[in-house]
């Protein structure tokens, strides 16, 4: 059987996770292999979710919120923008390769777009193998 | 009620077929069975029903469960449901917990067995956040019974006057000069064929001479900030250059003002002038200068308006006001923008002369419109023969994927006001027609029997290049009739096209103002498609008319009094319930670095410069977390969204 990759997704509860709602009631299909948590915002998510993550058993993470603009707390997005761009410094300094998290602009319209990214994120993990914790070659 | 102690109940909801036709909801069960804490698990096919909360409650009672999970449908749908019966047996309702397996699982999952393992995972995730949640109690907030209503049209009239007719006050703000919306520029309405103007103006009267409603007209919203019972709104009242007060509305200035425009009322075919009124009843009839097309603006000299205008109202010297309101729900009426056929060349909008859109043919045949009601060509001359083509930007993959739903009852309605004006022949090329409404199937066969010509098929193209005499000098229309399967061509002398409904242009600005979201046709999103069609996901905020989805008159005016019940319950009441999900800083160990204070966008957190640490005003905190992601010490906790709550979902879900 070929490598299923469990990938986390953290979405926010205004715009992506509605996003992903949609893509339900529209019933389009994909990749079953995000396993979804809802944040009030993507402002919300600590780094340590992230890591905590990947210790417990993710091969990727995928973090949703609201487009720029659009976040129903104002800036949450853009904090986590910022955050995010940091985390990713940290986890290539620990060696893990950055094509195992995602950061998305998903909104409540866009159930279409949700399937394709949790589709997209999944290939990639999908080729990248799964995460080793000790840091191995393929981590 | 310590942890160890939690006494988990799982319920795994079939939703009928919707989850248990993909997903092994048995199978399910059984690993709920086997996860920690947990100490029921039974499934049901409707979870949602009473016999399914009644479960849940039993449960509660009988076998001394002190959390629930439902795995079901999204919680946007059922969390509240489930909360209450929660509640209704003595738990309080942060102690439940649900699993979206239908939405997010069964719904979009091709492969039964990987179906069932992810609902597995997110059920898991569920058992294991749950154990950590805490239980909070909801706050309640006084409400201001003021009620904002941004549009003036007709669902902003009808919402304005039953909230004022109810006691409470209404701030009702238009941007163009005078209220009455699309519905004042429209002739006559189908399917009674009553006059438009005849059932508007006494409401738009009433609006502006209501004590209860102050009327804000050329005035538009600038920003919205606060929450659901208190929102405090900037709205910007654009300078008129006309003193209300001294105006009598004689209409002198409109007659001797040199400077003519296309009028954006008469939909481009009539003229209006530099300082006008839109129409002759519009309310309030006070008339406004538009700076960038009046002569004294642009040049320093003419001022001719001054000089007749007897009660010296004009003020050349007015300024843009911002004006501050108080209110405690927004209900946003703030209509539909109409299709521009331009990018369509092959029906020659714009080109092609007598190719006209259905809002300038409404102008056109109004009696109150620049030809006086009378049906011309752009010649004077009177039209033999006439196009009605349909679904233009509707229906149609590349503009608008949707119905307009008006269209085809519209499309009928000029059939008989052609048939009652002029001897012309009518073409109605249409896809399907669509007379859903009250009285609408039978306005078709009546019309049908009116000697109108019905081609189903779309308009393909108009063109003026004529292969025969008959079509010389004629828009000649190309139509497939699907009922026949030949191509047509139709020599007309006018082709209306029946353009969609669209959003407004500015939209998605107002959206974001108001903190709502759009679907993705652009419209504004109701809280749920068919049990909360007038409320959106922020509270407070409710929608009605063509904001949220084109619709015609009699659903406009139903929707804009439910939204108007909606603020009502809410004012009448006096207080709201708001999240009890907020954060909270743990003073002992604040270290007083006031990272948080700034990162705060509601600014919730202030500081105590005696104590020297930051605080949570819970009133303004609205639960984003964005402060406890922050804290460098992680001190400031997000109730019902802390770390621990979150890792352990985290956990559970990857399990």
């Amino acid at each position: 059987m070929s490598f299923e990759p469990k990938i986390l997704g953290v979405l926010c509860k205004w715009c992506s996770y509605a996003g992903a709602d949609l893509a339900g009631t529209s019933r389009k299909k994909y990749a079953p292999n995000v396993r979804v948590v809802r944040v009030n915002c993507t402002g919300r998510v600590e780094p340590t979710f992230v890591l905590k993550a990947f210790e417990k058993g993710a091969d990727g993470v995928l973090i949703a919120g609201c487009h720029p603009g659009d976040c129903h707390y104002l800036e949450g997005n853009y904090k986590a923008l910022r955050r995010f761009q940091l985390l990713k410094k940290m986890l290539a300094q620990m060696g893990i390769d950055d094509g195992r998290v995602r950061l998305e602009w998903i909104s409540a319209s866009e159930g279409e777009r949700f399937a394709v990214v949790v589709n997209e994120m999944t290939e990639r993990v999908r080729k990248l193998g799964p995460f080793a914790k000790n840091g191995g070659s393929n981590g | 009620m310590t942890k160890n102690k939690a006494k988990v109940g799982v319920y795994i909801c079939h939703c009928g077929s919707n989850i248990a036709g993909v997903v092994d909801v048995k199978d399910v069960a059984a690993y709920a069975q086997g996860l920690p804490s947990v100490a029921a698990v039974k499934d049901y096919v409707y979870m949602c029903s009473d016999p399914g909360q009644n479960i849940i409650k039993e449960d509660i009672k009988h076998l001394g469960l002190n959390r629930v999970v439902v795995a079901c449908c999204s919680p946007s749908l059922h969390e509240l449901t489930f909360r209450r019966a929660c509640q209704e047996a003595g738990l309080n309702p942060y102690l439940f917990q649900q699993a979206n397996i239908r939405e997010q699982c069964s719904w979009v999952t091709e492969d039964a067995a990987l179906a069932t393992v992810k609902a597995k995972a997110l059920v898991s995730g569920a058992v294991s956040r749950v154990v950590h949640q805490e239980p909070l109690e909801k706050r309640e907030v006084e409400i201001n019974p003021n009620t904002l209503v941004i549009g003036g049209g007709i669902a902003g009239i009808q919402a304005a006057l039953e909230i004022a007719d109810g006691g409470y006050k209404v701030y009702l703000v238009e941007k163009t000069p005078s209220v009455g919306g699309h519905m004042a520029q429209l002739d006559k309405t189908f399917p009674t064929l009553d006059c438009s103007s005849c059932i508007l103006t006494p409401k738009m009267t009433q609006a502006g001479s209501h004590p209860n409603i102050e009327l804000m007209v050329y005035s538009e919203v600038e920003e919205i900030s606060g929450y659901v019972g208190n929102f405090k709104v900037k709205v910007r009242k654009k300078a008129k250059y006309v003193d209300e007060e001294k105006c009598t509305g004689c209409g002198i200035c409109q007659t001797k003002c040199p400077i003519r425009v296309d009028s954006e009322f008469d939909a481009g075919i009539g003229k209006r002038k530099a300082i006008y009124t839109p129409f002759a009843q519009a309310v309030p009839n006070v008339p406004v200068i538009v700076a960038e097309e009046c002569t004294y603006f642009i040049k320093g000299k003419c001022r001719a308006c001054e000089k007749f205008c007897e009660p010296g109202a004009i003020d050349f010297e007015q300024k843009d006001e911002i004006v501050e309101i108080d209110v405690g729900a927004i209900i946003a009426s703030t209509g539909y923008g109409v299709f521009d056929p331009t990018p369509m060349a092959h029906y020659g909008y714009g080109r092609l002369d007598n190719v006209i859109t259905s809002l300038e043919f409404e102008r056109l045949v109004s009696s109150a419109g620049p030809t006086g009601g009378k049906i011309q060509l752009k010649d004077g001359s009177t039209p033999t023969s006439i196009a009605i083509a349909h679904c233009i930007g509707s229906r149609d993959e590349k503009y608008h994927e949707y119905c307009s739903r008006v269209c085809c009852m519209y499309a009928l309605k000029y059939s008989h006001l052609i048939k009652e004006k002029t001897e012309a022949d009518v073409y109605q090329m249409y896809i399907d027609m669509r007379c859903f409404g009250k009285g609408y199937e039978e306005f078709y066969k009546r019309l049908s029997e009116e000697g109108v010509k019905f081609i189903r098929g779309k308009v393909g193209e108009v063109t003026d290049r004529a292969i025969s005499d008959e079509e010389k000098g004629k828009l000649i229309v190309l139509a497939e009739d699907s009922l026949l399967g030949n191509v047509m061509r139709v020599p007309v002398d006018m082709v209306i096209l029946c353009v969609a409904l669209e959003p407004q242009a500015d939209a998605e600005n107002t959206a974001r103002k108001l903190g709502i979201s759009r679907s993705a046709d652009g419209f504004y999103l109701e809280r749920h498609p068919k049990l909360d069609p007038v409320a959106t996901t922020t509270d407070g905020v409710f929608v009605a008319g063509c904001c949220q989805g084109p619709k015609d008159i009699p659903d406009t005016v139903a929707q804009a009094s439910a939204a108007a019940a909606r603020a009502l319950a809410m004012i009448s009441k006096g207080k709201v319930e708001v999240e009890a999900a907020t954060a909270h800083i743990d003073e002992e160990r604040c270290s007083g670095c006031r990272i948080c204070n700034d990162l705060c966008p509601f600014s919730s957190i202030t500081f105590d410069e005696e104590k020297k640490v930051s605080r949570v005003n819970d009133a303004l905190c609205k639960g984003c977390g964005v402060c406890v992601a922050a804290c460098p010490s992680g001190i400031i906790s997000g109730r019902h969204f802390t770390a621990e709550q979150i890792i352990a979902e985290i956990e559970g879900v990857l399990a």
